[in-house]
């Protein structure tokens, strides 16, 4: 119970909860309507966003011990994963655009 | 001073995502939405990188692994960006999304070897729960979503063949309730000095994500992987939570939300439910429609000379085209033969399904690389209003997309999916590479009609002849 109460005490917590949940009406306000067309690339640049989970990965690998070997190959392999989810994922849906744009100006 | 700039450089971050997605979801704009949310991502990256300081004060270290693991990222990741084929950009996007999954689950698994160290220093030590729960969830949902990713990769590169395990249902509910039982276990601290519940919350997660997606018909991967995206989105978000980081929540949490929305408009899109498309799933229907199969006539052929003129001496063809095509990837002969077709006075339009090949809008993307034109591409309601004037349908390589049985046969697993009425014309040309059934395993009735006449071979091959049949005449 305490620590429910506590979400809401807590300025920080609460800050994040607030973010959350206006996070969640903004994503669904911003994807309705969209043609079927873009399904593909949007669902692709949806994918390469995600990847900001990399953020996470460089703290941890920057802040890990430099003798913590196990840590150090961990989150170096996390920042290669994220960079391939942020890289590939951006990359692919601009060669996916790319494609529209290309026919748009026929 | 670097904190502000930081939450500046967060905030602007955030800002990017929400206007790139807005973006990304008008055709006009989609393109530079995209390079709007890449430009975002790498202000909070670099920021990240030289302006994080952690509590006390300390700024990052370790810079020369920092560099050297997205100096390899960039790399591979624009490499194999860049090489893929066109046909296997769905598998790629699913690639790409179990790597972010990946990386939330090993990021979790790092934060919790933190947690027991510091136990191990000081046993009195008793971790938030609130971080705990945060690291537990991380990790589970970033394992099932990287598990469940590489299946649904290897489902699409034909890989992993569609199997239904039995009582596959009764398994996973059991597995997910003993999901719960770990992470309220783990995350309460009840056992605090042992790991390995903590690691078998990784295994079972792990378990969970393969036998989510393995009796999940090809068909319906689209669908699976958007959903799988929003849970790689909702992972991200816990890291979010983990490290007091607004754009990793505004990140997360926003594809966590678009992602479910676009998963239950791509539903919408072949007119199933997300439940439908998740439990009755089509390989576990395999056994209905065989017995239907005997009702079958036979089918007739038709030479390459017979379709060319048939072509020629009509007034509108419409082809439809389907994953056959992109697998031979015929596009541009396919463009070839509309171009030969004009000369000779023929309207020549394409009729799309939304669902058509292996993700919506692959066709569309598939055409616009060979240059056909944006107007020739019919939404399927314009298509369909134009088959009655039409004298010949050609399907190449499209199946479940215009089986009648979605219209006819209540019992059939794809019944109610809107269709291609090619029926309605009044020649239908089926080229196939065989009379196997398509991707939902399903028999399609259209092959047996009277209208309907098959041209075997391969997509690319078929066209290529036709176009020099039509060329000599």
């Amino acid at each position: 119970m305490d620590s429910l109460i506590s979400l809401f005490t807590d300025a920080a917590t609460y800050r994040l909860i607030t973010i959350v949940i206006l996070s969640i009406f903004l994503g669904i306000e911003v994807i309705s309507r969209v043609p079927s067309v873009l399904h593909t690339p949007l669902m692709s640049g949806a994918n390469a966003i995600h990847g900001v989970v990399i953020i996470g990965a460089i703290i941890v690998m920057g802040e890990a011990r430099t003798d913590d070997y196990v840590a150090l190959t961990l989150g170096f392999l996390a920042v290669i994963l994220g960079t391939l989810n942020v890289v590939g994922g951006f990359v692919v849906t601009d060669r996916m655009l790319e494609m529209f744009s290309k026919k748009k100006k026929k | 001073m670097g904190n502000a700039l930081l939450q500046l450089c967060y905030l602007i971050g955030s800002v990017t995502f929400i206007m790139g997605l807005k973006m990304l979801s008008h055709p006009d704009t989609a393109r530079k939405g995209n390079l709007v949310a890449a430009a975002g991502m790498i202000i909070a990256i670099f920021g990240t990188i030289f302006l994080f300081t952690s509590e006390n004060t300390e700024h990052l270290h370790n810079y020369i692994w920092i560099f050297a693991a997205l100096a390899i990222g960039t790399i591979v990741g624009t490499m194999a960006a860049k090489k893929v084929q066109m046909t296997a950009m769905p598998e790629m996007v699913s690639l790409f999304n179990g790597m972010g999954g990946a990386c939330a689950m090993l990021i979790s698994i790092v934060e919790y070897r933190r947690i027991m160290d510091i136990i191990a220093a000081n046993p009195s030590y008793i971790p938030e729960t609130g971080k705990m729960i945060v690291v537990v969830l991380g990790m589970l949902i970033g394992t099932v979503s990287f598990a469940g990713s590489m299946i649904a990769w290897g489902k699409l590169n034909g890989r992993i063949k569609d199997r239904t395990i039995p009582g596959g249902q009764m398994i996973n509910f059991v597995i997910f309730a003993g999901l719960i039982t770990l992470v309220i276990i783990v995350s309460g601290g009840f056992f605090p000095n042992m790991p390995a519940l903590f690691y078998g919350i990784l295994a079972l997660a792990a378990l969970y994500g393969i036998l989510f997606v393995m009796p999940i018909g090809g068909a319906d991967m689209p669908v699976v992987i958007s959903l799988l995206n929003s849970f790689t989105g909702v992972a991200a978000a816990f890291g979010g939570f983990l490290y007091n980081n607004p754009v990793m929540l505004t990140g997360g949490i926003l594809v966590g939300s678009a992602g479910t929305i676009l998963t239950i408009l791509m539903c919408k899109a072949m007119n199933r439910s997300l439940k439908n498309v998740l439990i009755g799933s089509f390989g576990a229907q395999k056994a209905g429609p065989t017995g239907a199969a005997k009702e079958q006539g036979n089918f007739k052929e038709i030479s390459l000379n017979d379709s060319a003129t048939l072509m020629a001496y009509a007034q509108k063809v419409i082809i439809i085209p389907g994953y056959g095509l992109a697998v031979a990837q015929a596009q541009h002969v396919c463009h070839e033969l509309e171009k030969v077709l004009e000369e000779k006075g023929v309207e020549v339009l394409y009729g799309i399904h939304p669902v058509a090949g292996r993700m919506p809008g692959h066709m569309n993307v598939l055409l616009a690389e060979a240059d056909v034109p944006y107007e020739k591409l019919l939404e399927m309601e314009d298509a369909n209003d134009q088959m009655g004037s039409t004298n010949v349908v050609l399907i190449l390589g499209a199946n479940d997309v215009v089986n009648p049985a979605a219209k006819e046969d209540p019992s059939s697993p794809i019944y109610g999916m809107p269709i291609l009425e090619v029926e309605k014309a009044e020649h239908v040309i089926v080229n196939k590479r065989s009379m196997k059934p398509g991707y939902a395993g399903i028999e399609n009735e259209l092959f047996f009609r009277p209208k309907t006449s098959m041209l075997f071979g391969d997509a690319k091959k078929a066209l290529q002849s036709l176009v020099s049949e039509l060329k000599q005449m």
